[in-house]
């Protein structure tokens, strides 16, 4: 073997184990539920095998499935929405600290440490009829009976912000951080006011970074299904409660199947748009 | 009326005081250099002059108004930076744009404008590209017309050179002091290579640990330090301990060890006026090596060991040994240069001498 084909053959080698990891855990996984969501449930038990457009055609014209895909959506962009108006001050202010700039991003880091789970009950602590927040306002006489402020759309919401935001921070900060500060102070040379030159300068300059944690977030909140259970409402679930209800509870895999392909066939249409306009190099930068 | 005066301008860094006492006047039109080694506050005061930060006491003023609480927007100074600080997001027309913008220029006046700023640093025909697709010199020339379109009272460059390598950054120093000959800014630049400064300033301020050292025209600065770190940092001298003997009305005399007594004109050491200890300052370019016994004409002859040659083509420095003194000395190569070991006969000429008081240093 000559030293071309074997310096050409070297990337595979490195690549394969990842390769191996992602064609065993998730290619064959996926092929499997593409061929399930084909198959027919029947009420004897064991799933009759075939090519069947049932479950499809129940998924694509139930209003009710699409009214909770397109109320999915809109809980995950407002989601996104709230990160990066939350996000992006947060994100500005770490990456203009002077200070100890790595002590912040530890902060950030921190929540990380709690289970996810955790985090999201601990809002029934703040928030529930005998939680932090009634009982202060009773004390100081501000009401007089608990007001109900959980299991709602809003609830979930800031849940899911709560447990998005620090992605949303981190990925802006590193667009921010790479941005030289004389831009800044150049413009202000030029007569533009510290507002203008960061209209002008930083602000398209961190877009990048911006886009990547909204998508982030955006594809995070959209596949949900911890959040709504803990914090929504029974008329609250969002898309992959569907999913979880189809395949735990009805043992309906095959309609199951068909859901889960759908939520991921709209993400990823989604997805390809979105990388049309904004690109995708940022999301791996933002993430390593 | 002077562009720029620096008042008794004090930085102080928390404990650290980065600008001791400084005050200056900048000339109407003229292009001024603060030359230091880095940490000296050379560029301190420029970013003071530019308002990106405040002095802790004293006064700036440009154009005779105080600009102390003038924010930097309001200034109307041109900066350019060492590493350019183009917007990578904006065209090359857009960069140099930019300025006009907030200033009430009608359209079609800032496109004529831009083009005539692109066509100054010589840049016609790249307006619409993106800065990253130019060289570090195009992109250096494009931050230079952003610079200079809003015209500018002062321009203010902070090592505007240092990224370039050699042989763009002489390019780049005889474009740039053509561009600002041409449209005649008071101009205060900032470098740590004397070479720069003495090739383009009209006057140069050498500044060592916050504090001026000395202000003066290029040829004043080089042939008359004011002091041994201006004449150790301006060019290879040789600083030697010596006593003056004598001084009378226009010399002044100076002898030391090895050396034939020599007499200096009174204007290249305006600081002696007694006798006592000196520093006797020689450009190492001005000790010129003969072969052993040349008999020297007006010159003063003084018989040397070479030590050591460093050969650099063109010319070399030699190490050389006058009894206990080091001195060297930088020749033109004639022929071959001496080899080390060889004993030769160094020429030199009295009014190429300096001398300094020598001052208890604190």
């Amino acid at each position: 073997m000559s030293i071309e084909q074997r310096e050409a053959r070297q990337p595979w080698i490195l690549l394969s184990p990842a390769l191996a990891a992602i064609v065993m855990l998730l290619i064959v996984p996926l092929v499997f539920i593409v061929v399930y969501s084909f198959w027919l449930k029947s009420a004897a038990g064991a799933d009759t095998p075939g090519f069947f457009l049932d479950n499809w055609q129940e998924a694509l014209t139930d209003p009710f499935y699409r009214d909770i895909l397109l109320n999915t959506l809109k809980i995950a962009a407002i989601t996104t929405l709230v990160c990066a108006l939350l996000g992006y001050p947060a994100a500005f202010f770490i990456a203009r600290s002077q200070g100890n700039k790595v002590g912040l991003l530890v902060l950030l880091m921190l929540p990380f440490w709690i289970s996810y789970i955790i985090r999201t009950m601990s809002w029934i602590n703040i928030l529930g009829v005998s939680g932090a927040l009634n009982s202060a306002m009773i004390w100081l006489g501000i009401i007089n009976e608990p007001i109900q402020m959980l299991y709602n759309e809003t609830t979930v919401i800031l849940g899911l912000v709560h447990f998005l935001l620090p992605f949303m921070v981190l990925n802006i900060f590193v667009s921010l951080d790479g941005i030289d500060t004389n831009l800044e102070d150049a413009a202000s040379s030029l007569g533009a006011t510290r507002w203008q030159g960061f209209l002008q300068v930083t602000l398209p300059l961190s877009l990048p970074g911006l886009a990547a944690g909204g998508l982030l977030c955006f594809v995070l909140s959209a596949g949900t299904y911890i959040t709504p259970v803990i914090l929504g409402g029974p008329r609250d679930a969002m898309f992959a409660n569907l999913v979880y209800e189809a395949i735990i509870r009805q043992l309906n895999w095959p309609l199951g199947s068909a859901l889960s392909l759908l939520l991921l066939a709209v993400l990823g249409v989604l997805v390809i748009i979105y990388n049309r306009y904004l690109g995708m190099a940022q999301l791996a930068k933002g993430l390593g | 009326m002077s562009a720029v005066t620096l008042n008794n301008i004090v930085k102080r860094f928390g404990d650290y005081t980065a600008v001791h006492q400084m005050s200056l006047d900048i000339e109407e039109g003229s292009f001024v250099t603060l030359l230091g080694p880095s940490g000296c506050g050379k560029t301190t005061t420029l970013r003071m002059i530019a308002g990106l930060l405040d002095p802790s006491e004293g006064e700036i003023a440009i154009k005779g108004k105080r600009v102390n609480d003038v924010p930097i927007h309001k200034r109307n100074l041109g900066l350019v930076f060492q590493n350019y600080a183009l917007f990578p997001h904006k065209t090359v027309a857009d960069n140099v744009a930019f300025g006009l913008n907030y200033r009430n220029v009608s359209k079609e006046d800032a496109r004529r404008k831009v083009a005539e700023a692109l066509d100054l640093v010589q840049l016609p025909d790249l307006g619409g590209r993106y800065p990253k697709e130019l060289s570090g010199g195009q992109q250096q020339r494009i931050a230079l017309a952003r610079a200079i379109v809003i015209e500018p009272d002062v321009l203010l460059l902070d090592e505007p050179l240092s990224a370039l390598d050699a042989n763009l950054r002489e390019d780049m120093r005889v474009e740039l002091k053509r561009i600002q000959q041409s449209i005649g800014v008071t101009t205060v630049f900032v470098t740590h290579d004397q070479t720069e400064a003495l090739a383009m300033s009209d006057k140069i301020i050498v500044m060592s640990e916050g504090r001026v050292e000395q202000i003066g025209a290029p040829e004043e600065v080089y042939n008359t330090p004011a002091s041994e770190f201006v004449a150790q940092f301006l060019g290879a001298s040789n600083l030697l301990s010596a006593s003056c003997t004598g001084v009378s009305g226009g010399e002044i005399a100076v002898e030391l060890p090895g050396f034939p007594r020599i007499v200096i004109p009174k204007q290249r050491a305006p600081t002696v006026s007694a006798p006592g200890p000196v520093r006797l300052i020689i450009r190492a370019e001005r000790l010129v090596l003969k072969p052993e016994g040349t008999v020297a004409g007006e010159e003063l002859g003084v018989d040397a060991a070479v030590e050591n040659v460093d050969y650099q083509g063109q010319s070399a420095r030699y190490f050389l040994r006058v009894g206990e003194q080091q001195l060297q000395a930088i020749n033109m190569i004639d022929d071959h240069p001496f080899p080390a070991g060889s004993k030769v006969t160094v020429q030199l000429r009295a009014k190429d001498c300096a001398a300094l008081p020598v001052e208890a240093r604190t």
